[in-house]
């Protein structure tokens, strides 16, 4: 029963114009479904899985559909030859927009797309050689093997071809090592960035597909329309296709495709139904959508796919396959040779002295703890070596080179990983997943290739990585969970298997053991003991003494920002200045 | 363009300034209380300017059953989603706040329309009845959503937005109107000749802005909004009820919004949709501000109203373009400026 639906509905999908009983009607809102679920495809990927709201989807739209209108009728350009036009147009508008605000803020986005949304709609409207507020009209159909289809139930099977194919795209592009990272951006910046992405670019390649899509659907548009003006693409039109988005579930492709179909059908019932009910000429269906879209907002955020897909075939996951090459590694230091130098570094919150004077160095293939209580300091001193923070003073020096300062992936680059003392997973994501963001680095594959699937034999090679690593860290049975569904610990140990993906050189574990049961605690000391064998230097903060001197070379400790102590854990354990401030002066 | 051309623009600028001042000083009082970016902020201006409108043509301003409306169902969420609101006294208080004051609202208007008592008496009608929709609405939308994140808040305020405007154009109908100006006096300052309004509008926001500042200065709840502002959890540990930190910002936005709407009503022509781009241009303030700063907000907001009125002049097709597009630049500088990628909440 499962598998047959989607087959059925496609079926339907194929044959229903066919049917000559079929009202004209219906095709005409089927496409204009169509036409909407392109853009909102768009802003699925932009809001739905990037998490940034953008009201400039119809202004997108507008530039397809003005740039094909402007080319077919004053150059008589076919429309064919006009649609690379129009996306190119359109793309450079959206990376030049994007690039303005994808660096800041989420909200500057909205409010920056709102702005311009309206400021494109006073300029369509006022420019000469588009029309004016009148538009354009006399704008050739699209024609397929010599025949024009004026009709609307040819122009049916474009619409519906291109959203299938936009459909399958985005499935493919989401599924990739960019969709990873587009997925990664709700998770907030710094951990993605610790794993090399560039999120900034991440949030411009999701906005540029979106623009895209949108300038696809206003080409069509404008050849099926057969005139344009500005109307439809104001801001109303792009508060309206992100109201599809909410409705039909701003995280899922499909989505899309329903979230445009109930509101188009609903808008078109609700337009012919309330004014015969309350009579005159009121906007009600507006003043519906709003109170909806409250109502959904608060009690089903998700939209409605997810209540859609209890029908559904369940897609069994992926498993990796063993067949897939090893990843290749990189050149680990000599044991012994001084992997990182840090030196006189500090760092200033304000008037607030975190880190003041801290210098200690760490030699390939030692465990080196850095303990101390609560607010010593530990944690920012982990943020300056990787670059979440930047050092006030002071050097951070990595095999000589100095690396203070540099972004958190340009760190990541380098051969140093980390884990977050509040875990940093996304909770939606299969562990799998999560951990395939940490071999980032190990893949190239970008839009194209994801898009085409000319990724495939790369992604075999990362997620066979992924999973030898979570295996190797007594993970290998979680591997397609939701990462949200684990307990504390294992989010941990995940995080651990994620920082073992990028194949570090340093590994930087901040409270790897908290929250972990006794014999998971002794495998994760194992399976550190294991690692530092293979040649992995690894720093690490933790407050469970027990574990930390069975395990360590050698130890730091900081108290108030100020490194107090460093020696062997023998030695620590009598320095009468730890032990004043672990335990209080003696009097 | 001579001097009492320029002199001329530069008093509409500044006056309409002052306008788009007021909006966003009470959008970045919402956004830092709240973290809702309260696009219907401009509604409270059209409805403000309207129901002043409706009271002076004698009709009966339908703005008054709204908050009747609005308020019933404030207070049924309230008893429906919290157990503690069905005790004998917060009880009592609510049916108080939620029914009884907009229900003595409706009468007083419903005595007052006919009789026609002037600006004096309608003024305060007006504002006293879209005050009130503010944390009405904060309870039924934005309470609920407390914990969501600000992209969904935003969603929240743009549906707010959209039926608020569809019931503007049900209640008060497609036609704009404007008021009879609150003075009709001109003065001569040099060669400039100084319209009473303006300086109504100009005298109101300066007072506003230093009754706002003393608010927050000298006053536990003003300090206790910053505190919510700075750090809701925090807030909450000491004490501080955040949820009625919302609604005090809304009110406040709510007042400052229907004030605007009665302050340029006898300057422009104001339609049920005028306010969308009128509160916008205070959200282009709002952003050169950085949608933290008052001052600069302020500031801003002047800028914005002097750029309208020279591009109306010049261009005058343009104009929107030209306002909507100064934001472009000040993004590039944020962006510039930001050295680090801000992390999301």
């Amino acid at each position: 029963m499962r598998r047959v639906l989607p087959v059925a509905a496609l079926a339907v999908g194929v044959l229903l114009p066919l049917v000559p009983a079929t009202p004209e009607f219906w095709i005409t809102l089927l496409n204009y479904i169509g036409l909407s679920s392109l853009v909102v495809m768009g802003l699925v990927v932009v809001t739905g899985v990037g998490g940034m709201t953008s009201f400039g989807q119809a202004a997108f739209c507008g530039f397809g559909a003005y740039t094909t209108a402007v080319l077919t009728t004053t150059y008589g350009l076919s429309p064919w030859l006009s649609l690379p036009a129009a996306l190119a147009l359109t793309g450079v508008a959206a990376w030049g927009l994007g690039l303005l605000t994808v660096r800041l803020s989420g909200h500057y986005l909205p409010l920056g797309t709102m702005a311009w949304a309206i400021s494109l709609f006073y300029l369509f409207g006022n420019l000469d050689e588009l029309g004016r507020h009148d538009g354009i009209s006399g704008i050739p159909p699209l024609s397929v093997a010599g025949i024009a289809l004026y009709e609307g139930r040819a122009v049916y099977y474009v619409i519906w071809t291109v959203v299938l194919l936009a459909a399958v795209a985005t499935f493919h592009l989401l599924d990739s090592r960019v969709g990873r990272a587009i997925r990664a951006l709700r998770g907030g910046v710094t951990a993605a960035e610790a794993f090399g992405v560039d999120t900034g670019r991440a949030k411009l390649i999701a906005f540029v597909y979106a623009a895209l899509l949108a300038a696809v659907s206003g080409w069509l548009f404008a050849h099926v329309q057969r005139a344009v003006n500005p109307t439809p693409f104001g801001l109303n039109a792009s508060i309206e296709y992100l109201f599809m988005a909410v409705v039909g579930g701003a995280g899922h492709v499909w989505g899309a495709v329903l979230g445009a179909g109930l509101v188009t059908v609903l808008k078109d019932q609700l337009q012919a139904v309330l004014p015969r009910l309350f009579g005159g000429s009121g906007n009600y269906e507006a003043i519906v959508f709003g109170a909806l879209l409250v109502v959904l907002l608060q009690y089903a955020r998700d939209g409605l796919w997810p209540l859609v897909t209890r029908f559904l075939p369940e897609r069994a996951p992926e498993p990796a396959k063993p067949g897939a090459e090893d990843l290749p590694r990189r050149a680990f230091p000599v044991p012994g040779k001084t992997l990182l130098d840090i030196d006189a570094l500090q760092k200033n919150f304000g008037g607030l002295v975190a880190v003041r004077d801290v210098g200690f160095s760490v030699r390939a293939g030692e465990i080196i703890g850095l303990i101390g209580p609560n607010g010593a300091g530990k944690s920012t001193t982990f943020n300056l070596v990787t670059g979440v923070l930047r050092p006030s003073a002071g050097e951070v020096r990595l095999l000589g080179e100095r690396i203070g300062g540099l972004p958190s992936r340009a760190i990541a680059r380098r051969g140093v990983a980390r884990t977050f003392q509040h875990v940093k997973l996304l909770p939606t994501m299969s562990v799998l997943d999560n951990v395939m963001l940490g071999a980032h680095l190990r893949g190239r594959a970008g839009v194209a290739q994801a898009v085409l699937r000319l990724d495939r034999v790369e992604e075999e090679r990362l997620r066979w990585e992924a999973t030898r690593q979570l295996e190797r860290c007594g993970l290998g049975d979680s591997l397609h969970r939701p990462a949200g569904t684990l307990a504390l610990g294992q989010s941990r140990i995940v995080e651990i298997a994620r920082a073992l993906c990028l194949d570090p050189m340093l590994l930087l574990l901040d409270e790897p053991a908290a929250g972990l049961r006794h014999a998971e605690k002794r495998a994760l000391g194992d399976l550190l003991r294991r690692l530092r064998d293979e040649g992995t230097t690894i720093l690490l903060v933790e407050h469970d003494m027990d574990f930390v001197m069975g395990l360590v070379d050698r130890l730091v400790v900081m108290e108030f920002g100020v490194k107090i102590a460093e020696g062997l854990p023998a030695e620590i354990r009598g320095n009468p200045a730890v032990l004043e401030a672990y335990l209080g002066g003696i009097e | 363009m001579d001097s009492t051309i320029v002199l001329f623009l530069a008093q509409d600028g500044v006056t309409n300034g002052a306008i788009y001042a007021l909006l966003a000083l009470s959008l970045v009082l919402v956004f830092t209380i709240t973290r809702v970016i309260f696009i219907p902020q401009g509604e409270f201006v059209a409805y403000g300017a309207l129901t002043l409108a409706a009271f002076e043509r004698g009709v009966f301003p339908m703005t008054a059953w709204f908050t009747v409306a609005l308020g019933l169902a404030a207070f049924a969420a309230d008893v429906i989603r919290d157990p503690a609101a069905r005790r004998p006294r917060r009880l009592a208080k609510a049916l108080a706040g939620d029914i009884g004051a907009p229900a003595a609202l409706l009468l007083a208007t419903w005595v007052a329309v006919p009789l026609k008592l002037g600006p004096l008496a309608e003024v305060p009608l007006t504002l006293a009845m879209l005050a009130l929709l503010g944390p009405f609405l904060y309870r039924l939308v934005f309470q609920p959503l407390a914990e969501a994140s600000v992209l969904v808040l935003l969603i929240a305020a743009v549906g707010v937005h959209l039926a608020m405007v569809g019931l503007g154009l049900l209640v008060f109908g497609a036609e704009g109107f404007r008021t009879a100006p609150l003075t009709a006096a001109m003065f001569e300052v040099g060669p400039a000749l100084v319209s009473g309004q303006s300086l109504w509008v100009l005298g109101v926001t300066g007072g506003l802005i230093a009754a706002l500042w003393a608010f927050f200065e000298h006053t536990l709840t003003g300090k206790a909004l910053r505190a919510t502002a700075v750090n809701r959890l925090g807030a909450r540990l000491v004490g501080i009820p955040t949820t009625a930190a919302g609604r005090i910002a809304f009110a406040l936005a709510a007042l400052i919004g229907a004030l605007s709407g009665v302050l340029i009503a006898p300057v422009t022509t104001v339609f049920y949709d005028t306010g969308f781009l009128t509160g916008l241009k205070g959200f282009v303030a709002a952003i050169i501000g950085g949608l933290v700063s008052y001052p600069l907000g302020a500031a801003a907001a002047i800028l914005v109203g002097l750029v309208e009125a020279f591009a109306s002049f010049w261009a005058s097709t343009f104009k929107e373009v030209i306002v909507f597009t100064i934001i472009i630049p000040v993004l590039l500088w944020r962006s510039l400026r930001s050295t680090h990628v801000e992390d999301e909440e």
